[in-house]
């Protein structure tokens, strides 16, 4: 059984003043979170990653479509006693300290008095915050305050966390800190699902990705997997005549870049044989071999590229 | 679970509004109000009681309703608009939970508020007459016909911020107030003109709006007067009818709500 | 929460908010029954001073103006109809409608009117309506019924025919004014008090209102002004019969038989009269007409379209 299961969920909210017409947020997501693995929700602002989250944390609602949560249906009680929370750009209620904060919010879930006590000083110090227990939520930098969102999402010792742009607006400290938290979770075994746009971070952290643009899907799998697709060489060669320029072309991905009498390529990796070969009977100087770094943030923007061509996802309303 | 979880939501509403520095402004004013009435020096002491009766309950009432519409129109709204309920709603509670919550929670707030302002009242009337009579007894049911209508005002204001904004539901809670004390006047109007249809259509109205002219008793114990118990009875049912109207509207609202 | 889009939901929740309601209705009307004695108490008028109600009304003065004189009809309503004799929130509520809108000419008419009429029909204070109508005369130079109703309560309840035959001189004088203000004030001068006079100026003042309260009361006058015509003109004939055949008449019948009447008459509300022993002319038992209405308890509400 998957942890999170989501099946063809699509969300609508209707825009405009008079006549309200519907505007497709999440076009037919499905998506399965395996159960231990730290999994990146990646996406512009604006694709639907916040959206995805709401839904599966209940606070909207589908408008097609189902998820499952350790195979209970989203919004059922059993599914929230499963899952933790932490929104994006989290507020708490800042007259309250810390530490009344936890006990407020452990007071949702049978707990003792005694286990209540003993959760909340266990996740304060997981967070780094124990000094901090009497300081008024107020005072909170914003660091600290992902920091406490985080504590306040695994209080009840959840299978399943699901964060909301944990690192944004954090510096590097602060980005470090949360994801050791992160990393934290995953080898005390839990499930974590997070958004981000900052893609160094889900390089960093995450097993598999999924890439949501425009509401829509449009890349999912383990990163290595996705990255090695793209992956290559970037040649450098010198005094290559005119008229080997085409074979030369034909063996790389992308046009040949010309800089004075040197030729830059990216040629995939099956092709190096054949290029040495070419340039060794052709006396065609190779200045430079190197690997392409090929990044996650240059497959993110070459995936945009392509589905910016496809029209808008169609909405309920104007589809069959 | 359920009932301690409700009961969870509304200690931490009680809290806020202690900590909450405006409140005390508005108490301390409800009380120099009612001190205030002390200064009619040159009325006699009969007449000079029950204006201050009247004052003190009229200054309890009314600076119950500017606190409970103060509190009552961020009541929910504050929590979508800032997302603190974000967090609140993921864990295993109902959302209908999340609005009885708050609804006790104010109410509780009213009531330690109310009950600060009868203190200044009571210690105006020891300092007047040196002394309590028996029927002043009378006043505190006049003071928990108060409490009553702070209950009905804020169930209208809880309603009021489950889809609107804060200036908008106190603009509405407000106006609901001021036609609500006319309530029978609407009625009245009805009668006076000889239309069946619009005496009908008064009527009606009459009994949609929250009648709060019920909940004035300050008439009869500013003269020493009691009040008949069925009236007590009458009124208790009244509010609570009423404001289950409109928490269980709330609750019917909230909880179809896509949170922004 | 699993979010239930559930019809039934919806229909049970419905019908759960229409029962509080209905509940509520009738706790409401309860309510009424049991508070209906106090709503007259001093308490509704706890703010007595129509300037300082003025100033609160924010600009609304005259919605405010209506609302008082919307109790001020329901209070003089329900005293009549509780048959209570005392009226005394009467004059402060009209003193407070007049204050906030001075062109409310109803209100004048009906403060002059009940105010000055004695109990069980009205507060018994002539000064005081007289008062009201002065306010209302300085307020409202234009109208001249304002000096009709001045008139008329020194006429009838004051018997200064003096100053009566004054103010309607004063009122005729508009052009407005009807013709008969300036016959009234004549015929004051000449005659004084008597029936026909009066008779003529309750019927003025039927006629110069749609207020159904006016209306009736000016009825019940009418009424049994005429009555009293038409009892002393059956004592005057009963007196001739005795002329005529040395005793009494024992009915009317004897009378008309007798030539001295063409038939029996019938009193304002058309029940028949009756003759009774000693030559004395009397109302059917069952008539609503009262001779004496000036001092009878009042009827059951005559006020009904």
């Amino acid at each position: 059984m998957a942890a999170i299961e989501i099946n063809g969920l699509s969300k609508d909210y209707p825009v405009g003043f008079w006549r309200k017409r519907p505007k497709r947020v999440l076009d037919n997501l499905s998506l399965n979170v395996k159960d231990g693995e730290v999994f990146g929700f990646l996406g512009h602002n604006g694709a639907g990653k916040t959206t995805t989250l709401k839904l599966l944390t209940g606070l909207i609602f589908p408008t097609e479509g189902t998820a499952q949560i350790h195979g209970q249906p989203i919004g059922s009680p059993k599914a929230f006693q499963n899952i933790g929370y932490l929104p994006e750009n989290p507020y708490f209620y800042d007259y309250l300290t810390a530490d009344e904060l936890l006990d407020y919010f452990s007071r949702f879930f049978p707990m003792t008095p005694g286990q209540r006590r003993e959760r909340c000083k266990t996740v304060l110090e997981q967070a780094g915050l124990t000094e901090f227990r009497n300081v008024a939520l107020r005072k909170f930098s914003k660091g600290m305050l992902q920091r406490i969102g985080i504590a306040q999402a695994v209080l009840h010792n959840p299978d399943i966390v699901l964060l909301d742009e944990p690192m944004s607006g954090l510096d590097p400290v602060g980005r470090r800190d949360v994801r050791n938290l992160i990393l934290q979770l995953k080898s005390a075994g839990k499930t974590v699902f997070f958004s981000t746009h900052i893609l160094s971070d889900a390089e960093a952290l995450c097993d598999r990705v999924a890439i949501l643009h425009r509401g829509r899907l449009v890349g999912v799998g383990q990163i290595a997997e996705l990255l090695k697709r793209q992956s290559g060489l970037e040649v450098v060669v010198e005094s290559c005549p005119a008229a080997l320029l085409p074979r030369l072309q034909s063996l790389a991905d992308a046009p040949l870049t010309v800089s004075g009498s040197h030729h830059r390529m990216e040629i995939p990796e099956e092709n190096v044989a054949q290029l040495l070969g070419l340039c060794a009977s052709n006396s065609i100087r190779l200045l430079s071999l190197n690997p392409l770094r090929f990044s996650l943030e240059d497959y993110f923007i070459e995936l945009l590229r392509s589905n910016d061509q496809q029209p808008e996802p169609a909405t309920k309303a104007n589809a069959s | 679970m359920i009932v301690a979880q409700t009961l969870a939501i509304a200690r931490n509403t009680f809290r806020e509004a202690v900590r909450d520095k405006v409140l005390y402004n508005l108490v301390a004013f409800a009380v120099i109000m009612t001190a205030s009435a002390l200064l009619f020096g040159e009325i006699s002491i009969g007449i000079q009681k029950s204006i201050l009766i009247n004052i003190g309950l009229s200054s309890i009432s009314v600076f119950g309703l500017l606190i409970a519409i103060f509190l009552g129109i961020g009541l929910v709204y504050k929590e979508v608009d800032k997302r603190s309920l974000y967090a609140l709603l993921s864990k295993p509670v109902h959302r209908w939970q999340f609005i009885v919550g708050k609804f006790l929670g104010l109410n509780l707030t009213l009531l330690v508020n109310t009950l600060f302002m009868s203190l200044g009242l009571w210690a105006s009337m020891y300092y007047l007459t040196r002394g309590f009579q028996p029927e002043d007894i009378h006043i505190w049911t006049a003071i928990y016909f108060v409490l009553l209508e702070l209950f009905l005002i804020t169930a209208v204001c809880l309603f009021f911020s489950c889809f609107s904004t804060p200036i908008l539901s106190a603009i509405f809670t407000f106006l609901i107030y001021i036609v609500g004390n006319s309530a029978s006047d609407v009625r009245d109007f009805g009668k006076l003109t000889e239309n069946a249809t619009l005496e009908w259509l008064a009527t009606l109205v009459y009994y949609l709006l929250p009648n709060f002219s019920d909940f004035s008793a300050a008439g009869l114990v500013s003269h020493g007067l009691p009040v008949p118990g069925h009236l007590v009875l009458l009124n208790t049912s009244y509010a609570l009818c009423y404001s289950g109207i409109l928490v269980i509207a709330a609750v019917w609202i909230f909880s179809r709500r896509d949170l922004k | 929460m699993t979010h239930s889009r559930n019809p039934l939901v919806a229909l049970g929740t419905g019908l759960l908010l229409l029962t509080l309601w209905c509940a509520s209705i009738l706790v409401q009307m309860s309510v009424d029954r049991e508070m209906a004695p106090y709503r007259e108490s001093p308490e509704m008028l706890w703010i007595t001073s129509g300037k300082v109600l003025r100033v609160l009304s924010m600009g609304q003065q005259s919605l405010l103006a209506d609302v008082y004189w919307t109790r001020a009809v329901q209070y003089y309503g329900s005293r009549l109809r509780d048959h209570k004799t005392d009226f005394s929130l009467l004059a402060p509520l009209i003193d407070i409608t007049i204050t906030l809108d001075p062109q409310l000419l109803v209100a004048y008419y009906f403060g002059a009117v009940f105010l000055s009429e004695k109990a069980p029909r009205g507060a018994g204070d002539p000064r005081k309506a007289i008062e009201l109508l002065q306010r209302g005369i300085a307020a409202n130079p234009d109208e001249w019924r304002l000096w009709h109703h001045l008139g008329f309560i020194y006429y009838w309840q004051l018997q200064d025919y003096s100053r009566a035959a004054a103010a309607y001189q004063e009122g005729a004088k508009n052009p407005k004014a009807r013709d008969w203000m300036k016959v009234m004030a004549a015929v004051i001068t000449e005659k004084g008090g008597n029936r026909e006079t009066s008779l003529y100026l309750w019927s003025r003042i039927y006629d110069s209102t749609e207020d159904p309260s006016i209306r009736a009361n000016a009825n019940g006058h009418i009424q049994a002004l005429q009555a009293q015509n038409d009892m002393e003109e059956l004592e005057r004939l009963a007196l001739k019969f005795r002329e005529q055949t040395s005793r009494w008449p024992d009915s009317i019948s004897e009378m008309v038989s007798q030539g001295l009447l063409k038939g029996v008459p019938r009193d304002p509300a058309g029940f028949r009269y009756r003759m009774q022993p000693g030559g004395r002319a009397a109302l059917y038992p069952a008539s609503p007409v009262r001779p004496d209405f000036d001092t009878s308890p009042a009827p059951p509400p005559a006020a009904s379209p």
